[in-house]
C-alpha cells in the first residue's frame, strides 16, 4: 500500500500564481523519502496540502488508502507534521504543548502523559518539561516539534526542514532518532536544504521544480548517474611536482593537499596504487562536494533555473 | 456503533483540551482578564449608583442602583466572552499555533465549541464576580435564577461566536479592537443597561428594538428583578436565532478555511 498517493495535484493561489502543476507522487509504506527542490519550487505547498494546512485547487490526495476529500479526519490521524517555521504558543511550558497536541487528536490524558514523557526523554527534553517555550534554544524547539508530531503515533511523519539552524551534534542525534523511528515502520517524508541529510537518511527521492516533479527515483540510481567524483586528499609529505596519473586529474590546493577528479571507471584502490608508485602517501580523504548536491545542481541548472540549493 | 462511540470519546477529549487550555489561559492572567471588569463595574456602582443614582430616583419601581445591576453584570459577560475568543483565536493565528489544531482530526464544530465554551467560561466568571460586587452595594433578591442563568449562558455564547468571527477575519491586532470599540460598546450602552427604553421618544424606542443587546439586558433584568421592557419569549427567541445564525456562519468560515488556510 502507498503511504501517500497524490494524483494530478494543482494549487493556484489567489492572484493567479500556480504553485503546483499537476503533481503525481507515490511514496511506499515504510519508505524514508526525500522531497527536494529549490526555494519556491512548491515543496511547502505540497506538504501544506497533504497536511491540510493549504487548500488544494484540484487533484487527489490519499494517505494509506484514505481519501483527503472523503475522509479528512482519517487522513489527518495518520499524519504527523514537523513544520518548517516554529508554531508554538511561546508562553506555554514544553509539556503542555505536547499534551495539548495529544488532546487535539483525542488521546486520553493518561496515555498522552506516558507518551509525552517517552518522546521528551528520547529527544532529551524531559528535564525542560516545565520550561516555557520562549526560553528554549532553536535546537530544543526543533526537537520539541518532533516530539509534538509523534505524540499521536502517526504512520506517516512529514518533516519540513527539520534541522534548519541546528548545530551538527544535535542534527546527527536527530538523524539517528529518525532512522530508528523509520526502522520501526513509520514512513518518513523529508524536505531539506542539507542535501547531505537526504543522502544520509533517504532511500527514495523526488525533486520538485517549478511546481512539477522533475525527478522521482531511488537515491542509489540517482547517485549512479554521477560520471565523475572529486576527492580532496591530505598528504603525509609535501609534493613539489604533480605526477601524471592516467585517468585521474590532479590539482594541488597547497603543498600538502591534492584535489583528484576521477571518473567512475576507476577505483579509489587504483588511485592509491598510482599515488604510492609515485611516492605519495595519503593521510585522509573526503568528497569535495556532496554527491547529491552536485546532481541536484546539475538537474535544476539543466532546467534553466537559478538555484540556491 | 463502537467506531461511532470512539469518535465521540475522541471529540470529548478534544473539546476538553481546548476548553481547559482556554480556562487556564484567562486564569493565569486574571489580573488582565477578570479584574479590570470587576474594578470598572465597582466604579459604576459607586458613581452611578451611590453618588448620582440617589438623585435620579427610581426606575421601573426600583432604586436606580438596583436597576442597573443586571445591565452591568451582562455588560461584563458580553465584553469578556467576546474579547476572550477574539484575542485567543487571533493570537493562535498570529503565532501560527492554530496549525496544531488544523493538522489534527478535530472536526470544525468541536474546535468552535471549544473556543466558544472558553469564552462562555470567562464571561460567566466575570458575571459572577460582578454579581458578588453588586451584592455588596445592593440587597437584590434574585427573582428567577433559571432565566438569569440561561440568558447569561446564551448571551456569552452569542458574543463568543461574534468574537470568533471577528478573529477569523482579523489581519492585525487593530482589527480585533475595532469591533469592540465601535460596535460592541455603543450597542451595549444603548441596549438599556442604564435606562428603561420607556424613557425614550417612541421613534427611538422602535430603533432600540433593532439592538439585540436590548433583548438580553431586559431578559436578564427579568431574571434578576422581575421587570422587562421586552416579552421574555421574544427575548429568548431573538437570542437563539442570533446564536444559530452566527454558529452556522462560523462553521461555514471554518469549512472554507477563511483567514486560516491559504
Amino acid at each position: 500500500m502507498f503511504a501517500l498517493d497524490v494524483q494530478q495535484l494543482t494549487k493556484v493561489y489567489r492572484g493567479g500564481f500556480q504553485a503546483l502543476k499537476g503533481v503525481d507522487l507515490q511514496v511506499q509504506e515504510g519508505d524514508f523519502f526525500a522531497l527536494l527542490g529549490p526555494n519556491g519550487a512548491g515543496k511547502s505547498t505540497f506538504i501544506g496540502i497533504v497536511s491540510s494546512l493549504v487548500s488544494k485547487t484540484s487533484g487527489r490526495v490519499s494517505v494509506f488508502g484514505r481519501d483527503l476529500d472523503r475522509d479528512p479526519e482519517g487522513v489527518k490521524s495518520c499524519i504527523g507534521l514537523v513544520p518548517q517555521e516554529f508554531n508554538f504558543n511561546l508562553f506555554l511550558p514544553v509539556i503542555e504543548v505536547v499534551l495539548n497536541q495529544a488532546g487535539y487528536y483525542g488521546i486520553p490524558r493518561a496515555v498522552a502523559k506516558a507518551r509525552a514523557e517517552r518522546y521528551l526523554r528520547q529527544l532529551d527534553l524531559w528535564d525542560r518539561r516545565d520550561t516555557e517555550m520562549r526560553r528554549l534554544s532553536g535546537g530544543m524547539k526543533r526537537r520539541l516539534m518532533i516530539a509534538r508530531a509523534l505524540v499521536h503515533e502517526p504512520r506517516l511523519l512529514i518533516l519540513d526542514e527539520p534541522t534548519a539552524g541546528v548545530d551538527i551534534e544535535i542534527r546527527r542525534s536527530m538523524w539517528s532518532f529518525l532512522r530508528e523511528f523509520n526502522a520501526q515502520g513509520t514512513t518518513i517524508i523529508l524536505t531539506t536544504h542539507y542535501l547531505e541529510e537526504a543522502e544520509s537518511l533517504c532511500r527514495n527521492i523526488a525533486i520538485i521544480d517549478g511546481g512539477e516533479i522533475a525527478e522521482r527515483t531511488s537515491l542509489a540510481i540517482l547517485l549512479n548517474r554521477l560520471h565523475t567524483e572529486t576527492f580532496v586528499l591530505n598528504l603525509k609529505g609535501r609534493v613539489s611536482e604533480l605526477p601524471e596519473l592516467g585517468g585521474f586529474v590532479l590539482q594541488a590546493l597547497d603543498d600538502c593537499t591534492l584535489e583528484v577528479e576521477m571518473n567512475r571507471e576507476h577505483t579509489i584502490n587504483g588511485l592509491f596504487e598510482a599515488l604510492s608508485r609515485n611516492g605519495i602517501e595519503v593521510i585522509s580523504l573526503r568528497n569535495k562536494q556532496n554527491r547529491l548536491e552536485r546532481l541536484f545542481l546539475e538537474l535544476v541548472d539543466r532546467r534553466g533555473l537559478e538555484v540556491r540549493a | 456503533m463502537s467506531a461511532r462511540l470512539d469518535d465521540w470519546r475522541r471529540y470529548r477529549v478534544t473539546f476538553q483540551t481546548i476548553l481547559g487550555k482556554e480556562v487556564l489561559r484567562f486564569s493565569r492572567i486574571w489580573v488582565q482578564t477578570i479584574l479590570p471588569s470587576v474594578i470598572t463595574t465597582t466604579l459604576y456602582f459607586v458613581i452611578f449608583g451611590r453618588l448620582i443614582g440617589d438623585r435620579i430616583g427610581s426606575m421601573d419601581g426600583f432604586a436606580y442602583l438596583d436597576f442597573i445591576v443586571p445591565g452591568l453584570v451582562l455588560m461584563g459577560v458580553i465584553t469578556n466572552s467576546y474579547s476572550n475568543v477574539v484575542s485567543s483565536f487571533y493570537s493562535s493565528k498570529f503565532s501560527r499555533y492554530i496549525e496544531e489544531l488544523l493538522v489534527s482530526p478535530a472536526p470544525n464544530w468541536v474546535i468552535l465549541a471549544g473556543y466558544v465554551a472558553g469564552g462562555v467560561a470567562r464571561g460567566l466568571t466575570v458575571g459572577v464576580a460582578v454579581m458578588l460586587v453588586a451584592m455588596f452595594f445592593t440587597e437584590i433578591r434574585i427573582h428567577d435564577p433559571l432565566t438569569m442563568l440561561l440568558i447569561g449562558v446564551m448571551t456569552a455564547t452569542l458574543f463568543s461566536l461574534g468574537g470568533f468571527i471577528n478573529a477569523i477575519y482579523a489581519n492585525s491586532f487593530d482589527d480585533i479592537s475595532i469591533v469592540p470599540t465601535f460596535v460592541l460598546t455603543p450597542l451595549t450602552y444603548l441596549g438599556g443597561v442604564f435606562y428603561s427604553i420607556e424613557l425614550l421618544p417612541e421613534f427611538w424606542q422602535t430603533v432600540s428594538l433593532a439592538n439585540p443587546v436590548l433583548y438580553m439586558v431586559n431578559a436578564f433584568r427579568h431574571g434578576l428583578l422581575g421587570v422587562s421592557d421586552i416579552p421574555l419569549g421574544l427575548a429568548f427567541g431573538m437570542i437563539l436565532i442570533c446564536i444559530v445564525i452566527l454558529a452556522a456562519y462560523s462553521l461555514f468560515l471554518l469549512r472554507r478555511g477563511v483567514g486560516i488556510k491559504t
